[in-house]
Parts: structure tokens; sequence; C-alpha cells
């Protein structure tokens, strides 16, 4: 088991955004999570990299507890590679330095070093030409393509990845799933949050429903798609679909 | 007719007088203006910093030194420390004004860091960055273009009230206006070049902060331009 997450509850206040969450995740398994607004899937994701605090139960990545209270928890969290709704790349570096950067002072390379690395990833997002760009001069699609760029970059273990494609029109949104779906195809152990029903039927090995911050249901994609047992994930299916 | 030539020759008599002093009022506000950015600096970030004693320390230093007239922190620097540890007039001058202004530029450092939204400081530690890095790399270079025309604009102040330590006899614009004014009963013509001289320091600064705000606007981001 590469991600072990045992009992996870996490509150704000008096709203207990995960109630007891348990889950296992392979290496090289792709994860695809949905559900309804608030019921937990970026809290989820946000305990995992351990930018949120919990309460009671325990996350584990390569047998390496998350604990955000710990010291060298930074050293843990480059192992983990997240890409956000909002893109979150730095406005002031352009595009080959976003992706140069925490390789430069994380992983300490050589510029010439960082400077082929991401030229490598760059290309293998298609954005070799806009290199020199500042995020403000790209497109949603081109900006959340270089926010990939910039975690593979980092060498993760895993990759998180929160509705990467809700801010984003349709075309492209296949762009991006594009990119995820060669990142799947080459073995990355990815978790999906994500309302995009077809990607997760075409690409994740599991499909996983939560609401009110527990798994209701969770099997392979044709049976949590196509056939669910449960019915507030029918309920949520027949909404989304 | 007469009488106008003659104001003028007053007028452009005192100002040549006090030009050869208006380099030490630049200096006195450079160098206050130094130490307040490195306060400033150093304290808008305790400001914020994990530690609660250290984030109080910074915050009694803002409060106090906000709260006292600049006035009395030059005495208390000339008269009272100075007179304790030997400081000179300008070692003294100085100090006062720079804690003084770093006070101010402590709490613009800190609004430009709380400015910055808190998706950057997830993403860098999403990648790894320490606080620290995250601090360095990321968040203060986009506070400081975000800082630059408030902390400009301190400097301009800074210089205006760099007046102040003539009373403690150094000897820059305002204190040499004031000897000048005395040896030849022309207060009215004194204090007008005075003025005017620190008019035109404060005008051409404020064109430079103009500058200084376009350069440091970034495509899409930052600065508002007009
Ligand atoms: N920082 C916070 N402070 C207070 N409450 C929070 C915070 N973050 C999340 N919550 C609450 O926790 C619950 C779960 O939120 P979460 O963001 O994980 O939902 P989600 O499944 O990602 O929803 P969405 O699909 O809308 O993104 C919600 O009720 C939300 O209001
Ligand atoms: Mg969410």
């Amino acid at each position: 088991m590469m991600v072990v997450i045992k009992n996870l509850v996490c509150r704000f206040g008096n709203i207990t955004a995960l109630d007891g969450l348990s889950l296992d995740i392979d290496k090289g398994e792709v994860l695809c999570i949905i559900g309804p607004s608030g019921s937990g899937k970026s809290t989820l994701l946000r305990c995992l990299n351990a930018l949120e605090d919990f309460q009671e139960g325990e996350i584990s990545i390569d047998g390496f507890k998350i604990d955000r209270r710990h010291k060298e928890i930074h050293r843990i969290r480059l192992e983990i590679g997240m890409v956000f709704q909002n893109f979150n790349l730095f406005p002031h570096l352009n595009v080959l330095e976003n992706v140069n950067l925490a390789q430069r002072v994380v992983r300490r390379r050589s510029l010439a070093e960082a400077t082929f690395i991401s030229r490598k990833l760059l290309r293998k997002v298609d954005l070799e030409d806009k290199i020199d760009a500042f995020p403000g001069q790209l497109s949603g699609g081109q900006k959340q393509r270089v926010a990939i760029a910039r975690a593979l970059a980092m060498n993760p273990r895993i990759m998180l990845f929160d509705e990467v494609t809700s801010a984003l029109d349709p075309e492209m949104t296949g762009e991006v799933l594009a990119v995820m779906k060669q990142l799947a195809h080459e073995g990355m152990t990815m978790l999906v949050v994500t309302h995009e029903i077809a990607f997760a039927r075409e690409v994740a090995n599991r499909v996983i429903f939560i609401d009110e911050g527990r798994i209701v249901e969770q099997g392979n994609p044709e049976q949590v798609l196509n056939n669910p047992h449960n019915q507030r994930t029918r309920d949520f299916l027949g909404k989304v679909l | 007719m007469n009488w106008i030539i003659e104001q003028l020759g007053i007028l452009s008599k005192i100002f040549y007088f006090l030009i050869q002093v208006v380099h030490w009022t630049i200096i006195i506000s450079i160098l206050a203006y130094l130490i307040a950015l490195v306060c400033g600096l150093v304290f808008g970030v305790a400001r914020i910093a994990n530690n609660r004693f250290i984030r109080w320390l910074a915050g009694a230093y803002i409060n106090v030194l906000r709260g006292v007239p600049l006035l009395v922190l030059i005495f208390f620097f000339y008269f009272g420390l100075g007179k304790i540890i030997n400081l000179d007039r300008l070692v003294a001058g100085v100090l006062a004004v720079g804690v003084c202004y770093g006070a101010y530029m402590a709490e613009i450092f800190r609004s430009g860091i709380e400015a910055i939204d808190y998706g950057q400081h997830e993403a860098a530690m999403s990648l790894g960055m320490t606080r620290w890095q995250t601090l360095r790399h990321i968040i203060l270079p986009q506070s400081f273009r975000i800082v630059v025309p408030p902390a400009a604009n301190e400097f301009i102040a800074c210089l205006k009230d760099s007046s102040l330590v003539s009373i403690i006899g150094l000897r820059e614009l305002t204190r040499a206006g004031r000897e000048y004014a005395n040896q030849y009963f022309l207060d009215f013509q004194t204090w007008l070049v005075v003025g005017l001289i620190y008019l035109i320091l404060t005008l051409s600064l404020t064109r430079l902060v103009k500058v200084l705000e376009k350069k440091f606007a970034v495509h899409g981001y930052g600065v508002i331009k007009k």
C-alpha cells in the first residue's frame, strides 16, 4: 500500500468535513473521487498534502506519517504533487521559472539541470513555445498545464488533482485531461477529484463517491458509475450526467 | 521694477546659500530610510511569524514608535540615549527618524505580504518549500511590487520630517534656513526659499515614484496602471 488513510476526521468548528474516512491506495492506481459540493473532497486532498489539520485518524504515504506540525513536513510534501483548481502559478515568474524554482531551491538542482527537466516537461504538456511567457499571458488551459509540469518537476510519488478543469472552458478542459490521461498511462499514482464523469470512466482504476465526509460507495468505474448500488450515488450521478 | 529685481537677487542669494547644505537633507533622509527599510522588513515579517512572542514584539515596536511624536524620539535618541552611549547628532538623528519610519514601513510590508493570495503559500508549500523559502522566493517578490508606491511615498514623508533633526543642531536645509533668517532678518524670503527647495525635492520624487510604479508593473498583475 502506498497511501494508507485510517479513520480520518477533520472538523472546522462544528462542521465535520471528513467523518472517519478510511482509504488505501496502491502504487500506480488512478483514483477518481466524485461527490457533491461540500462533501469533503478538497479537504481529503488537503489533508494528504498536510495543508489542513485533522483531529483524528492517521495518514501515511510510503510509510511516512503526515503531520502538519512536524518540522520536516516540507520534505514529505515535495513527494506529493498537487494541482489546484485556480492554478496558483507564481505570477511574478515566467513559465520556465515557475517550473524551475522549486527544483532549484528544494531539490537543489543546478540551473542547467532544472532547465533541462523543465523543458522536457513543458514539451510533454505541449507548451515549449510559451517558456518565456508570464502566467498573465496564458489561457486557463495553458496555466493548468504549466501547473502540472511544475508539480511533476519535483518527481512526486503521487499526484493530487483538485477539480483542475472546473475553471476552464470545454476545449481547454480537453487539453488538460489529455495530459492527465497520458500521466495515468505512464503509471503515475493519481488522486483526482473531478466532475468529469467521462474521464473517470475512461481513466480511473477505481471511483470513489464521497458524501458528508464518508465514502459511500467505491469500486471500478463500471460498477460505481453505471450500476451504483447506493441511492445517494444514483441521485448524484443523475444530477451531473 | 527695481524692487522686483532686488527681491530676486535676495532670493537667489538665499537659494545659493541653502543649496550648499541640501545634500545633508538628502543624506539624512536616505540613511534614515535605509534603516526604516530594514526595520520595516524585519518587523513586518515578524508581525506574521508563527512564534507568538516574536509577533508580540513586532506589534509592540510598531505601536510604540507610531504612538510617540518623532520630535520626542529625536530628543530621546540625542539627549537621552545619546548622552549615555555617546551618539553624535547625525547618528542620533538618523536613528530616530529611521526607527520611527521603520514602524510605518513594517505596517506597509505586513499589508503587502497579507495582500498575496493564500493559494500562493499553498502552491509553494505543496512543492516542498519551507516557510522561509516561500516568503523569500514567492511572497516577498510579489509584495515588493505592491509595496513600492506606498513605500516610496514614505520616503517623501521621511524627507520632509528630516527637517525635525535641525532642532538638535544638524546643519541641514531647515537649520541653515534658520541661521540665514536670524542673521539677515529675512524671514519671509528665507522660509519661502526653504519651502521651495523641499517642494522641488518632493515633486521630483513623486515623478520618480511614477516611473518606479511603471517599471515594477508586470503583465496582467500587480500595480494598477492608469
Ligand atoms: N477552511 C475552512 N474553514 C471552515 N470550513 C471549511 C473550510 N474548508 C472547508 N470547510 C467546510 O468543510 C466542508 C467540506 O469542504 P470541501 O472543500 O472539502 O468540499 P468539496 O467536496 O471539495 O466541495 P466542492 O465540490 O464545492 O469543492 C464544507 O462544508 C466546507 O464548508
Ligand atoms: Mg473542493
